[in-house]
């Protein structure tokens, strides 16, 4: 089966002066179903990694396949069709659209592919009950608890049906209770199929994943940092 | 809709039907297999739907509604003045154009001028007898005519001589040539003019102005009525209905000149009356008083209308350029606002740009909404301000008496105005929001 992810010898470097290698060589094959944490400490290339991994940013070096597709050196343009319908990005700081309903906000990734009205909402919908928010559909989100925006930003994720979901840092904001919840959420989609990257510096969070990586000053390693 | 296998719960249970959206046989029957269920792909739109650009610009404009009050405060004012400025112009001419009938712009009158003498102001000439002939020589002269006021005795209808003074009127007399009528625009109610016989030959025929044969008790002059002024009997051989372009005519007794200079030693005419044709009437009121009398034609003055090109500048055109700088500047000060607030709105949100480009949409895309926002802003403003300026135009004539005139063009295009300068202050914000990175933008926060 075509892995879902397939990164060879990626790196990604900004140019300085001094040049910052943020990412080194990262190989990294990630299958479907599978649910996958990333670690280490802040200013390791996390960040980069994810930004790499979800196809907001270009490696300066190496093979990125997405669903099998060389995207490494895709046009602008076709990486932001890309990240629209096989990603779906969860962050830290939910960043949801204030003044538009919970609906609004599942549905704003539709806005900028051609799906019709009537099927918006169904999925929107869809992805609402899927995270168990179909009661507050037509809340404002600036009303809702630190969880329940963070379910509100999964939901928006799945909409897309995507083929990765990529987390960083999802419970970065949240008290314990609420991060649970999140995690059992993710625990749930993952067994539904889902594969999943969460990035983290939480060693909680990463150690609900099934397999572990950890990034050190760019580099990548299977397990749990020594 | 076909949904995969990880839209399944499987821990939480007993799930209240969220499969009931999902009532497609498909989702059911890809319960056993390994497989993902085939999805479909999306494509992204080359340019978003009208429909959703709209509907995220909206919704990013009303999302701040005392800001956008204040943005829009510049365009307001600027299209205001705009709207004002033309509508008071185009009010201010168009009253002047109903007080310039046709009557009026074709009338020029000639009057010997005055000048100072030992008893007050004397007549610093003398118009000659035949001046309406000499003028009817000009090009553009439809018809002339002179005109001459004498006070003589009191006039009544009856030769008997009642003693109580009862019947008798201060009538005002008055000479006139045969031309005079056509001149003046005057129409008979009732009988006939004078002609030259009864110039020359000094017959003691009068018309009647129609006030003045009121006052006299005679309607109709088919029985040859006559009127005595002091004790000279006169026949009356027609009653004015109207003189549009001397109203005194229709007060008085009027008699030919020949009568009057014979019986009552009248020495020179007061005015001549000159029509022209439409257009003609600045030329000839140059020209005329060097036809009455070429050797000195300073010493007549000349009544003739307005040049109707004149008057209306002269209304506008200090107004005007006043009000459109002050409109242009505020318009400028507007559109500078406008792409301020929108470039501030920019940084503030830059996160939501970055979550937009994660979710797949492109830098057009993005550069697309914010510039329809400062379009909307600019076009609300316009909206606003051509309303400000239409309610102080009509305020305005209403406060003067005046019609409000606005060209209907002007209130559609000033709105439109409103929207080009949301377009070009909105150039600069959107470019600078297009090219926000996603990874910058929501690493931010």
């Amino acid at each position: 089966m075509t892995p879902v992810v397939r990164m060879a010898g990626v790196g990604r470097s900004f140019p300085g002066p001094p040049e910052v290698h943020a990412v080194r060589e990262v190989d990294l094959v990630v299958e479907p179903g599978e649910y996958l944490s990333i670690a280490g400490p802040s200013g390791s290339g996390k960040s980069t990694l994810l930004h790499l991994l979800g196809l907001l940013d270009r490696p300066t070096r190496g093979s990125y396949w997405l669903d099998g597709e060389d995207v490494s050196q895709l046009s602008e343009r076709r990486r932001a069709v890309l990240r629209g319908e096989r990603i779906g990005f969860v962050f830290q700081a939910f960043h949801l659209l204030p003044h538009r309903s919970v609906l609004e906000n599942v549905a704003l990734p539709m806005v900028y592919h051609r799906i019709p009205q009537r099927e918006r909402v169904e999925r929107s919908q869809a992805a609402l009950e899927r995270v168990g928010l179909g009661h507050r559909m037509e809340f404002d989100p600036a009303t809702l608890s630190g969880g329940e925006r963070q379910r509100v930003a999964i939901a928006r994720a799945l909409v897309s049906e995507p083929s990765l979901l990529l987390a960083d840092e999802p419970t970065g904001n949240l008290d314990s209770a609420n991060a649970a919840s999140i995690l059992d959420l993710f625990d749930d989609l993952h067994a539904g199929g889902l594969t999943l990257a969460v990035i983290t510096h939480d060693q909680g969070v990463s150690g609900r994943a099934q397999r572990r990586v950890h990034i050190v000053d760019g580099i990548m390693a299977e397990g749990v940092a020594a | 809709m076909r949904l995969p296998r990880w839209w399944r719960r499987t821990r939480t249970e007993p799930v209240e039907e969220p499969l009931s959206l999902l009532s497609d046989p498909l989702v059911e029957g890809a319960e056993g297999d390994a497989d993902v269920v085939p999805r479909r792909r999306w494509r992204l739109q080359r340019r978003m739907a009208w429909r959703d650009l709209l509907e995220e610009s909206l919704a990013g404009v009303a999302a701040r509604p005392a800001r956008l009050a204040l943005t829009t405060l510049g365009t307001v004012l600027g299209i205001a003045a705009l709207v004002t400025t033309v509508g008071i112009g185009q009010t201010a001419s168009g009253q002047i154009s109903q007080r310039f009938d046709a009557v009026a712009a074709t009338r020029v009158v000639v009057e010997p001028g005055s000048r100072p003498g030992p008893d007050g102001e004397v007549a610093a000439s003398q118009l000659p007898w035949d001046a309406d002939e000499r003028v009817m020589r000009l090009a553009g002269v439809e018809a002339a005519g002179t005109y001459a006021r004498f006070h003589q005795d009191l006039v009544s209808g009856s030769p008997a001589t009642d003693p109580t003074g009862e019947g008798r009127h201060d009538v005002p007399t008055a000479s006139a040539s045969p031309g005079l009528f056509a001149a003046v625009r005057a129409e008979l109610a009732t009988g006939r003019y004078f002609d030259s016989g009864h110039d020359e030959r000094g017959d003691q025929v009068v018309i009647l102005g129609k006030y003045a044969a009121e006052r006299l008790g005679v309607n109709r002059v088919d029985s040859q009525p006559s009127i005595f002024i002091g004790d000279r009997p006169f026949t009356v051989i027609g009653i004015l209905d109207s003189a549009a372009g001397r109203a005194e005519l229709q007060d008085a007794v009027i008699m030919p000149h020949g009568t009057a200079r014979g019986l009552y030693g009248v020495r020179a005419p007061d005015a001549v009356d000159i029509r022209t044709a439409i257009g003609a009437a600045q030329q000839v009121g140059e020209q005329a008083p060097i036809a009455v009398d070429p050797n000195n034609p300073e010493l007549y003055q000349v009544d003739v209308p307005p040049r109707p090109g004149s008057l209306r500048e002269s209304v506008t055109a200090d107004v005007n350029a006043l009000f459109l700088v002050l409109g242009g500047v505020a318009l400028l000060i507007g559109g500078l606002g406008i792409a301020n607030i929108t470039l501030l709105s920019v940084l503030e949100r830059v996160s939501e740009i970055g979550l937009r480009r994660a979710v797949g949409a492109t830098r057009p895309h993005v550069a697309l909404q914010f510039l329809v926002e400062s379009i909307v802003i600019g076009f609300l403003g316009g909206l606003v301000g051509t309303a400000v300026g239409v309610l102080v135009t009509v305020g305005t004539s209403a406060v003067r008496d005046w019609t409000p005139l606005l060209d209907m063009r002007l209130a559609v295009a000033a709105p439109l105005l409103g929207a080009v300068i949301g377009l070009v202050a909105g150039t600069y914000p959107a470019w600078r929001a297009s090219a926000i990175e996603p990874i910058a933008a929501l690493r931010a926060s």
